[in-house]
Parts: C-alpha cells; sequence; structure tokens
C-alpha cells in the first residue's frame, strides 16, 4: 500500500499526469450528465456518431493542412448535431438510422481523404490513434487544459441551468411544445452542447469509446434509481469515480487509458445490475 | 370574443385531408366536448389547434388574452418511452414549464399549483413513485395533473376517461367540471362518451360524415348523435 502510495505520488509530480486526471475528470462529468439525455432520447450511437464526423473533419483538416484543426472540427461537429437532434416528430429518417448514416459516412469520407491526399507514410498508425486516443491525454499541454475547463465549466453551468428543460423536451417532446415551451431552442442546445463534449471526450478516450462514456454511467444509474434526478446525480458521480479509478490502474499497470476507463465503466454496470437484481428479489 | 376561433380550417396528412372548411368558435369559459367515429379527425384537430401540426389552409386564431403557453393538453397517446425513470412528482411539476420562460427554477407559486394538481387527481400516495411503474389509469392521471398545471386559461382533454375505472371517471367528470364553473377554464374535451358530453358540455362538435356545430340541445335534435347516444336520443 505504501508502494502505491508513493508511486503514485511520483507520478504525481509530473504536470502532465495532473493535467490528464483533471481533463479526464471533467469529460467524465460532462458526458454523463448528458448522457442520460441522450440515452432516453434514442441517441446512444450519437457520441459513437458524431466521434467519426470529428474524424472526417480532421482528415479534412490534415488535409488542408490547417495546424490548429479545433475550431474546423468543433464546427462540423455542432452542424451534424444539430442536424441529428433537431429531427423531432416529423422526421423521415429516425434517430438511429441517421446516425447510422452519417457515421458510416464521416468515416468512410475521413478515411478517404486521409489515404488519398495524406503525405504520412504512418497512415494506419494516424488512424489509430485518432480513433482509440491511445496517448493523447499524456501528451496535452497547458493551454489544451485550460480549454477544457473553461469548456467543461460552460457545458456544466448550461447542463444545471437548463436542467429542468432538458428533462421537460426528453420526457415529452410533444407535450412540452404543446404547452409553449421552446422545445427546438433547448433542442438546438442540448445538440451543442453534446457536440462540445465529444469533441473535448476525443482527447481522452479517442472516438471508438466515446459512446462507453456517455452510455455506461447513465444505464448503470437507471438499474437502480427511478426519478431523472438521481438518476442524473448518480449517473455523474460514477462517472467521475470510473474515470478516476480507471486512469489511476492505467497509470499505475501501464495499460491504455481509454480501454481502462471503459473496463472500469462496465464493472461498474455489473456491479449496479447485480444491486438491482438483489433489491428485486428483496422486494418480492 | 372567442376565446378561440377556427376559420375554413382544412387538415390532412400528406395531401390527404381529413377535416375541410371546419368552422367553430368557443367562448371563454365554454365547455366543448369533440365527438365522432374512430378516424374522423378529432385527435388530429385537436393536435392542429396546439400548433403540432401545421393547417393545409384556413385560419384558427386564440384571442382573449390566451396565449400558446397558458393551454393544458392531455394527449390520447403519449410518446413516453417505458423505460423513462421520472417520478409523479416532476411530471407534474414540468407542466408548469411553459410558464417558466426563461427562468432556470420553478417557483414557489408553481411548485403550490403541482402540488394543488396532485391533491386534485388524487394522486398524492404515488407523488415519490416512479411513472413506469404505475397502472394506466393511474399514469393517466398523472398526465391529467400536468396538463392542469399548464392550464392556466384553456385545456385540451383528449379523451382522458378512456382508462378509467368507473368510479374515476366520474370523478374525473366532477374535476373537469369543476375546473371550468370554478376556475372558469374552457374546457376542450374529445370523448366518445357522448351520454357523458351531453350532460356536462355547453357546445358540441361532431365530426365525421356530417359536421356539427352547436349547443347541445340543438344537438339532441339534430339526429347527427343517432348511434352514438342510448336509443338515439337522450334520457
Ligand atoms: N401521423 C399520421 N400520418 C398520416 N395519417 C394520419 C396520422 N395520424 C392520423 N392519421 C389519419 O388521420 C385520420 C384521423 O386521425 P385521428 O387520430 O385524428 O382520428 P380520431 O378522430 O382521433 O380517432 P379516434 O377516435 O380513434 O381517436 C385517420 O384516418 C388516420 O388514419
Ligand atoms: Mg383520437
Amino acid at each position: 500500500m505504501t508502494e502505491f502510495i508513493s508511486k503514485l505520488s511520483l507520478y504525481l509530480q509530473y504536470p502532465f499526469v495532473r493535467y490528464a486526471l483533471i481533463v479526464g475528470v471533467l469529460i467524465a462529468l460532462c458526458s454523463s450528465l448528458l448522457g442520460v439525455t441522450l440515452v432516453l432520447k434514442r441517441y446512444s450511437f450519437i457520441g459513437d456518431g458524431l466521434s467519426h464526423v470529428a474524424f472526417g473533419a480532421m482528415a479534412i483538416a490534415a488535409v488542408l493542412n490547417l495546424t490548429n484543426n479545433m475550431p474546423l472540427v468543433l464546427a462540423v461537429t455542432v452542424v451534424c448535431a444539430v442536424l441529428l437532434l433537431r429531427t423531432g416528430e416529423n422526421a423521415k429518417i429516425k434517430g438511429d438510422a441517421a446516425i447510422a448514416m452519417i457515421s458510416v459516412g464521416a468515416l468512410a469520407i475521413g478515411y478517404l481523404l486521409m489515404n488519398v491526399f495524406s503525405k504520412s507514410s504512418n497512415l494506419s498508425g494516424d488512424v489509430c490513434t485518432t480513433l482509440f486516443g491511445s496517448t493523447s491525454i499524456l501528451t496535452l499541454g497547458k493551454t489544451e487544459v485550460v480549454l477544457c475547463c473553461a469548456l467543461s465549466a460552460l457545458v456544466i453551468i448550461v447542463f444545471m441551468f437548463f436542467y429542468n428543460k432538458i428533462f421537460c423536451v426528453t420526457f415529452d417532446e410533444t407535450f412540452a411544445r404543446a404547452s409553449g415551451v421552446k422545445a427546438g431552442l433547448y433542442n438546438l442546445i442540448i445538440a451543442v452542447v453534446t457536440a462540445v463534449i465529444i469533441v473535448l471526450a476525443m482527447n481522452l478516450v479517442g472516438s471508438l469509446l466515446i459512446s462507453a462514456l456517455v452510455i455506461f454511467p447513465a444505464l448503470s444509474a437507471m438499474r437502480v434509481f427511478k426519478s431523472f434526478r438521481s438518476v442524473t446525480v448518480c449517473s455523474a458521480v460514477l462517472s467521475v469515480f470510473c474515470a478516476l479509478s480507471g486512469m489511476l490502474i492505467s497509470i499505475m499497470a501501464g495499460t491504455p487509458v481509454g480501454s481502462t476507463v471503459v473496463a472500469v465503466d462496465i464493472a461498474a454496470f455489473a456491479v449496479f445490475s447485480l444491486i438491482s437484481l438483489i433489491k428485486r428479489g428483496i422486494a418480492k | 370574443m372567442s376565446v378561440l376561433s377556427c376559420r375554413d380550417v382544412c387538415l390532412g396528412y400528406d395531401g390527404k385531408t381529413i377535416i375541410s372548411d371546419l368552422n367553430f368558435e368557443t367562448d371563454q369559459g365554454d365547455y366543448l366536448c369533440i365527438a365522432g367515429e374512430n378516424g374522423s379527425g378529432k385527435s388530429t384537430l385537436i393536435k392542429a389547434i396546439l400548433g403540432l401540426i401545421p393547417l393545409s389552409s384556413g385560419k384558427i386564431t386564440t384571442g382573449d388574452g390566451v396565449k400558446r403557453n397558458e393551454i393544458g393538453y392531455l394527449p390520447q397517446q403519449t410518446s413516453i418511452q417505458r423505460d423513462f425513470p421520472a417520478s409523479v412528482w416532476e411530471i407534474v411539476l414540468s407542466g408548469c414549464q411553459g410558464g417558466a420562460g426563461m427562468r432556470p427554477f420553478y417557483s414557489k407559486a408553481e411548485k403550490q399549483t403541482a402540488e394543488e394538481n396532485i391533491e386534485k387527481t388524487g394522486i398524492s400516495a404515488f407523488k415519490k413513485r416512479c411513472y413506469r411503474e404505475l397502472s394506466g389509469g393511474q399514469q393517466q392521471r398523472v398526465l391529467l395533473a400536468r396538463a392542469l398545471c399548464a392550464a392556466r386559461k384553456m385545456v385540451l382533454l383528449d379523451e382522458p376517461v378512456s382508462a378509467l375505472d368507473p368510479i374515476a371517471t366520474a370523478e374525473m367528470y366532477g374535476l373537469i367540471e369543476k375546473l371550468n364553473k370554478e376556475d372558469k377554464i374552457t374546457v376542450i374535451m374529445v370523448s366518445h362518451d357522448i351520454a357523458a358530453a351531453v350532460k356536462y358540455a355547453d357546445k358540441i362538435l361532431h365530426l365525421g360524415k356530417t359536421v356539427f356545430f352547436g349547443s347541445k340541445d340543438e344537438y339532441v335534435k339534430s339526429g347527427v348523435s343517432f348511434g352514438f347516444l342510448p336509443g338515439g336520443e337522450v334520457k
């Protein structure tokens, strides 16, 4: 145990480890906040879809030789998120199909662009890094950390400010519209915030594993809790806990960050499922 | 001055007309009942009044100070998902959202309104319970309580008693009548229960092959109600 602590304090002396922990926790918190809404709106896969869009945008940025690809990626992702979540009652292509379309399309086009135009010899390595985010969280600089903190703070404030409206629109959009709630506006806000979180989260776990961050804490919380508020609070706490312990384990054991965090999330889901089974057993 | 008026309204889906050239109006404090066979467009009309679906032509106007966010709505069918984690309290309170505007949290008065409507609809016992674990009739009452929270001037009810037992049905009619008579809220209700409609409503709109709009006495005399009333006439 003392060995563990001394090893940990040794690692914590490195600024990049501290940065990684801060950014990881913030992203886990943000993605779990919206996770509940997204899962309930049947947009579980939006994380996956949008991250592929972001990947496509990165490919374009690479082709255009942009040094700072963040603005372009963010803009493209936000536009796609708005298009996806705008749908509502009259949509001809519903949630899952629309996401699948955009996701597969963006991935294919992104890869195609990189393949045709990229000057880098290590193409598959590049693609792998964008998709799995293998090491990027450990290479964050100070500006990126500050940017991430600011955006997360913004996301959290927006979420708290619009919490009741998000509930209203998620629970029953038709009623919300009928009773004069500006459902379109709030859907737009949800879409923009979602896009921001996903672009952020790509730094932590890479595109392929973002969905896990969005889905697992929400689903785990929904196993046990029955009201929207308790589910939201529980999934936020759970997500932060899993991210923190996952990252510590990965630093100690030298495992890949993203996959370790997700593995911890899966373990938490198993535990919560067990709790709900036991609870139901007692109720009987 | 009427609170709601429909002028030459045509409605339909994907170019197919369902209601054509409909005219009617309701005054503040009216109790209007909409009747008609299945598929005659009653729910469609309600949705059009709420602005949820576009009109093919014509005009629906609300007047006399009734704003869009002062209308409560009880849908016939909801798109609410089976697995949504939400407590009864959260759902009823969300009915106040339309009146809250940009304010992020609910005011004391709004919580009070929600509390009163929970009381009125007799669901106090499961205020803390999870919505998805309630029976169909209990869920119906929760949604009614939510509609009442939004209904400061007018309420649109699409078959409010379809999932209720006889006692709850009688209670529901009593509740709606009280709302109409005491709180002076305009009630527009879709119902297949013509006997109750004739008993409680002031005006009746009958959709279908023959369209009728008028007071309930005219309705009973007109014969449009034939087949909808026991023995074709009022007892
Ligand atoms: N979303 C839709 N798209 C296309 N057609 C629709 C749609 N909803 C309803 N319709 C059609 O519009 C007509 C009127 O439907 P509506 O739901 O208004 O009937 P209703 O009078 O409420 O019937 P009920 O008594 O069964 O509730 C029906 O013929 C139906 O087939
Ligand atoms: Mg109907």
